[in-house]
Order: structure tokens, then sequence, then C-alpha cells
């Protein structure tokens, strides 16, 4: 399961990058989002793919009973991915401002700001 | 009255208002869903929940009446600008962790009030839930100023 | 304790909450920034001075103790970027009520300037590297924000650049941050240091080379630096000064923080990998600024080979403590030089309407005051003797020359000398020559503010240059906390490590 994992996180990045290589810059927000999707599994794979329950303590206990999942790294994963929807949600909003003045879906268009 | 008639006319302006089964669902929907949104706060801090997924479930809800009526119905059902709630929202979550300063304790300590009621036996109210309030109206506030502002960028 | 430590955080989030609410009424937005600034700049002072005296002061957010919850640090290092972005605060809060239109202000300037305090100093405090990168995300969104505030074409265009960049890194940090969890099972980082040192993994040469590529983004650093270039120079001005102070010195921190708590700096490669990559971010940038004739590019081009310096500190930590403190210093130094560099910009730009040098000239004989006033940090940035930068150079260069690593060493004596070329060039098509044909621009408004602000950061980097010897003791200090990690891991963790 892990190599798995692997393999498909790395295809993710590998997607990421391909199309954050492209002119487009729609093309340039959808490789950004594949990217923080990669590194989501990325962390979910790394912290360790282990069939236990979940991580809940039962009302008359402290700790909970047997062996449960990692909580720790599932709340990474929350936290990254609300991070990474408030910041994409950005991204786009600022692409639509950017292909609303350059008129062009193109990032050679925009090399104004370049040396 | 009728049913009917409660539901609001389509707005001619906008074209995703044409559909009636989603404006009927939406009017449906828009109570249900602030009620589990409340449901999910209050029951965060024994089981699954809290302020931040109650603020993703409200900002659903929202979101759904926007589509299915229009953005102004949407700022109509805030009745304050999402931002003013964003604002509330980080001070009642900074209060909340101020109030472990006062006893000397680090920030965000989580303080503890028990209040007898006469009908519902004791009631704990603690920081943690303030803060969760606090979460609530950022999220809320958060994605609501994001939903609108598109919305309307895009009539 | 607990309350010094948390402040530089609660007030500008407070202020930017309560001005978000009083968006309405400019009075308030103006009395919160004045009030807020302050206060942070009063909160820094007794902080640096609780840690000089206390040594690591720690507090453990919730109660929840470490390494489970948590936990905010400040060390010297710590407190001293703590002050130094509260100085920069307050100069832009002053310099943006003089220069910031109302229509940007309706736009939401001030709430987004105290949130990007708020993460700046949340990421100079925290000793969670998970809570690190949240700091990092809230800096972003709101440097986002306002490097897009007023929307004109060029600034969307940088701003493609600067988002998509500063993603790349994040996701970067992200991925590190995984692994490295996967590899020892903690996000405190005085708990990372403890736990890395068991482990014997080929993967922490990858994890480190992933932290080096996400910070050096963030720093821009040779040779992820295009992004800084391209968009720093499309902003309102007081923007743009408050990024070129902090923002990439956040990076700066970042590494220099995770390099010498985390990863062992004797490792040859990380070791090698920093040397020259400081050696090539001296000279490209250097060599950028020369190429330029735009104001604010050119500063931004020496943003990016000053970053080098401070990188040529870091790099040279394992054989000589002086390198490091001489690129304390130089953080210390730079900062409120280049971000006065900036505001002179704006004055200039207040003054004649334009950036371009070719456009500009005459304003040594229409505003002499001024001429001296951008002389000041231009020379100071060259490493003129007795300013500031002088002896920051001159302490990174003899660490540099204690470690015998003379190629850098020459490096930065020749970056220097084209520093005072860019900075020669400056100083003779804005003010020496004569004023092109058609310059018109009256000035508009009072400039009272702009000038006050310059001034007084003007005067901060004379003192810092007649002054260098306490500056230099509390360099070397937190030198030597960076350098003696244990000190760090016990405050953190407690006596038994």
């Amino acid at each position: 399961m892990t190599s798995l994992m692997a393999l498909v996180v790395g295809v993710l990045y590998a997607a990421a990058i391909y199309m954050m290589l492209r002119r487009s810059i729609v093309k340039l927000v959808i490789g950004l989002v594949l990217l923080s999707n990669a590194a989501n599994l990325l962390i979910f794979t790394a912290a360790g793919l282990r069939r236990d329950a979940p991580p809940l303590v039962p009302d008359d206990a402290q700790v909970p009973a047997g062996l449960v999942a990692d909580p720790l790294a599932q709340a990474l994963i929350l936290t990254a991915i609300v991070i990474g929807f408030g910041v994409l949600a950005f991204a786009v909003v600022l692409i639509r401002r950017a292909y609303e003045v350059v008129e062009a879906d193109d990032m050679h268009q925009m090399r104004d700001t370049d040396t | 009255m009728t049913r009917e008639r409660r539901i609001p006319p389509p707005d001619r302006n906008a074209l995703r208002t044409q559909s009636l089964i989603l404006r009927t669902t939406g009017f449906f929907l828009l109570p249900l869903l602030l009620l589990f949104a409340l449901f999910l706060l209050l029951r965060g801090h024994n089981a699954p929940g809290g302020g931040f997924i109650a603020g993703l479930v409200a900002s659903a809800a929202i979101a759904v009446h926007l589509f299915a009526m229009s953005e102004a119905g949407a700022r109509r059902v805030l009745r304050v600008d999402p931002r003013d709630l964003f604002a509330w929202g980080l001070i009642l979550a900074l209060v909340a962790g101020v109030l472990g300063l006062f006893s000397g304790q680090p920030f965000l300590t989580a303080h503890w009030l028990t209040v007898s009621l006469p009908v519902f036996g004791e009631l704990k109210l603690g920081s943690p839930l303030l803060f969760d309030l606090g979460v609530f109206l950022v999220v809320v506030g958060t994605a609501s100023t994001i939903i609108i502002n598109l919305a309307e960028q895009d009539t | 304790m607990n309350l010094l430590v948390i402040l530089p955080i609660l007030i500008p989030l407070t202020a930017g909450a309560l001005s978000l609410l009083g968006r309405h009424s400019q009075r308030v937005q103006a009395a919160l920034a004045v009030i807020g600034s302050v206060a942070l700049v009063a909160s820094a002072v007794a902080l640096l001075l609780a840690t000089w005296e206390h040594g690591h002061i720690v507090t453990e957010l919730g109660r929840w103790p470490a390494p489970f919850g948590i936990v905010l640090v400040s060390d010297l290092l710590a407190a001293i970027m703590i002050l130094l972005s509260a100085v920069t605060g307050a100069a832009t809060a002053f310099y943006s009520l003089g220069s910031i239109s109302i229509a940007h202000r309706k736009g939401g300037y001030f709430p987004l300037m105290h949130l990007l305090l708020a993460g700046v100093n949340g990421a100079f405090l925290t000793g969670d590297i998970f809570n690190l990168y949240v700091w990092f995300e809230v800096m972003l969104v709101a440097s986002f924000s306002l490097l897009i505030l007023g929307g004109e074409r060029a600034q969307m265009e940088g701003a493609v650049k600067y988002v998509t960049l500063n993603l790349v890194s994040s996701a970067l940090f992200l991925s590190a941050i995984g692994l490295l969890y996967g590899l020892v099972g903690t996000l405190n980082m005085a708990d990372i240091a403890v736990k890395l040192g068991e482990v014997d993994s080929g993967m922490t040469t990858v994890i480190a080379m992933l932290f080096m590529v996400a910070f050096g983004i963030k720093a821009a650093a040779f040779p992820f630096f295009f992004w800084l270039p391209a968009s720093y120079h499309t902003p309102q001005v007081a923007v743009s000064a408050l990024f070129a102070g902090l923002l990439t010195k956040v990076g700066v921190y970042a590494l220099f923080r995770v390099f010498t708590l985390i990863f062992d700096m004797d490792d040859p490669l990380i070791h090698q990998v920093l040397l020259w990559g400081a050696g090539l971010t001296m000279i490209t940038g250097v060599l950028g600024a020369a190429a330029q004739f735009e104001f604010r590019r050119i500063l931004s081009f020496h943003i990016v080979s000053q970053i080098g310096y401070m990188m040529m500190g870091l790099a040279l930590a394992s054989v000589s403590v002086l390198a490091l403190a001489g690129g304390i210093f130089y953080i210390i130094h730079h900062i409120i030089v280049k971000a006065n560099l900036f505001f002179v910009s704006g004055l200039v730009y207040r003054l004649r309407g334009s950036y371009e040098l070719k456009q500009l000239g005459g304003l040594y004989r229409d505003k002499p005051w001024l001429a001296l006033l951008f002389l000041i940090p231009a020379l100071s940035l060259a490493g003129m003797p007795p300013l500031s930068g002088f002896f920051g150079k001159f302490i990174v260069i003899r660490g540099g020359v204690e470690a015998g690593a003379w190629a850098l060493v020459a490096a930065a004596l020749v970056v220097g000398l084209l520093t005072l070329y860019s900075m020669t060039k400056i100083w003779a098509e804005v003010f020496w020559k004569a004023a092109p044909e058609h310059t018109a621009s009256a000035p508009s408004g009072s400039n009272t503010l702009l000038y006050a602000t310059v001034t007084g950061l003007a005067l901060i980097t004379v003192a810092i240059g007649l002054g260098a010897q306490p500056v230099l003791v509390l360099a070397q200090a937190a030198a030597e906390q960076l350098l003696d990690p244990t000190r760090y891991i016990t405050a953190v963790l407690g006596e038994a490590p």
C-alpha cells in the first residue's frame, strides 16, 4: 500500500510541475492545486499507513482503547487543506483579475515586470 | 399562505435562479444546515465537531442560498457584512485566549465556569467554547466573503 | 513572562481586527495604526530586555506541555527580529499615514498591514515547525493582498510570479515537514533536534535540502530569486518597503533557525551548498542591479545581493562564531537601511512623479535635505564607515578570513564595491545631474510624516554605526545561543532531554 501511495504522490508532483510549466495561467493554478494535494498525500503516507481505530476517547475513559491511528498527521493535513483552500481561492481571484487587465491567458504576455 | 408563495420569485437578471428545484431545496436547506451547524458547534468538545466544521457547514448553507437565490439574498441572510463577522470572530478567539493570561497561565489555557440551571442541571461553560465560537465566525466570515465577492464579480 | 512572549502576536492581531471593524472611519484606522505599532515596539523592547536578562523564554500555549503542544520560544535572535519587525512596522505605519490614498485604505490596507506583522512575529517566535508553516501562510496571504492593492497591470503581473513561487515554496516546506514527521514523529523543533540526532538515515540530508530550497525561495537566494525583482517594485511604496525590510528576512531567519538547531552544519554537503549559494546570491544580485535603471528595481536586486551576506554568515557558522554574529548584525543593519531606501524612493516619486532614473534629476539643488537622507542609507548599504553597513560587512568578512574562505571573502569585497557603484549611479542620476526639461509634477500634500519616518530610520542607521560595539555584543550573544542548541532544547523540553 505504501509503495502505491508513493507512486501516486510522485505522479501528482510530476503532473503538478508539468502543468506549472505551461504558458496558460489557468493551468498554472491547476498545477498549484495538484502540488498542494501532493504535499498533503505525502504527509499522509510518510506518517505511516495503518488500519487502526479512529483516535476517539470513549466517554468513560482517559485514554483511547487499543491501537488508534495517529491523529496528528490528520490534523496537519486538515490544516494544510484549509490553508491551501484559502490561498488557492486567492490565486483564482488573482488570475481572474490578471486575465482582465492583461487580456490573455498567457504567461508570455506578462513579461513587463521582468528584467 | 401557501408554501409556493413563500418561495421567492426568480430573479430575472441571473441565469442560475431559473431552476425551481434548486430554489425550493435551497429554501428548506438553509435553516436545516444552519441548525446542523449549531449542533456541530456545541457538540465539538467531546465528539467530532467544533467551530471550524460548523463554520464550513454554515457557509455552505449561505453558498447554497446564493446559488439558489442571489448575491443580495445571501447578504440579507447574513444581515451583517461578512468582514465584520471575521473581525468579531478574531476578537472573540483572542479574548478566549487572553482569559488564561489573567490568572498568570499561558495564552489559550482553558477556563471553565459551572452554572446550575433549574431545568438543564449543571452546565459547563468554558473558554474553549468562546474560542470555537470565534473560529466559527472567522470561518463563516472568510468563506462568505470569498464566495459572495466571486459571485458578484461574475455578474 | 507568558504575556511578554505572546504580546508581539497579540497586539497586531487585535489592532488588525479592530481596524477591520472600524474600516469606515479613517480616524479609527489611523489611531489604531499608531497605537498598535507603538505598542508593538514597546512590547518588543520589553521582550528583548527580558530575553537578555533571563535567557530563553518559553510559553506553552494552552498549558499543553512540550513536545505535545505548541510552544512559543523567545531567544535572542527571535527577540532581535521581533524588535526589527516592530520598528519597520512602526515606520511603515507612519509613512502610510502620509502616503496611502483613501481608496487604498478602503481596500483594507491597514488591517492587512497589521495581519502581516502578526504573521511575521509569529514566524519568529514559534518553536513548532508546523506552526512556522502556518505563520508563513498568514504572512503570505496578507502580503498577496497588499501586493495587488490598487490592481494595476504591473501589480497583477508581478503578483502572479510572486504568488506562484511562494506557493511552490510552501508546498516544498510542507513536504519537508511531512517527511520529517514520518522520520521522527514530532513537530516540536527542540524535540526534532534531539530525535534527529538518534536517527541515522539518508533521508536527513534530503529533508535538509528540501528545507533549504523552500526557505531559499522565501529568502530570494540564488537561484530562486527571480520573483523578487519582478514584483517588489510594483505595489505602493510603503508596501514595497515593508516587504523589502521584512519578508525575505523571515526566510533568512528560518534558515538560521533550522540549520543551527535541527540540522548539523558539519554535514559537508549542507556546508558547501550554503557557501556556494551565499557567493552566487551576492554576485548575481549586484550584477542584476548594475543593469537596472529604475529606482526600486535597483533596490530590489540589492536585497538579493545582501541576502548573500547573511547566508555567508550562516554558511561559516560551524567554523567561526564571529561570522554568524556578523550575519545577525547584517540582518539588523539591512532591515533598517533597505526599508529606508524604499521610503526615500517613494519621496522622490512624490516630488517628481517617476522612478525611472532617466527622467529624474536636480534633486540635490531642490531638496538638499532629502539628498542627505538618501546618502546615509545608501552609503551604509555600500559599506562606508562609520555607518552600520561597514560594520556588518566588516564582521562578516572578518569571520570569512577566520574561516579561511578566501573566495567568498573576495566575492564579498567585490560585491561591496559594485554596491557602491549602484548607489553612485542613483546619486548621480537622481540628485546630481541637472533635471530633464519636462519635470513638472508639483509636490502634492504635506510630506512631513514621510520626512520624519525617513529621518528616524536614518538616525537609527547612524546610531548602529556609531554604537556598533553594543550591537555587536548582542549579535555575538545571539550567535553563541544559536551555536549551542542544547540551551534551546533544555529550555523547551525541561532538564532531561
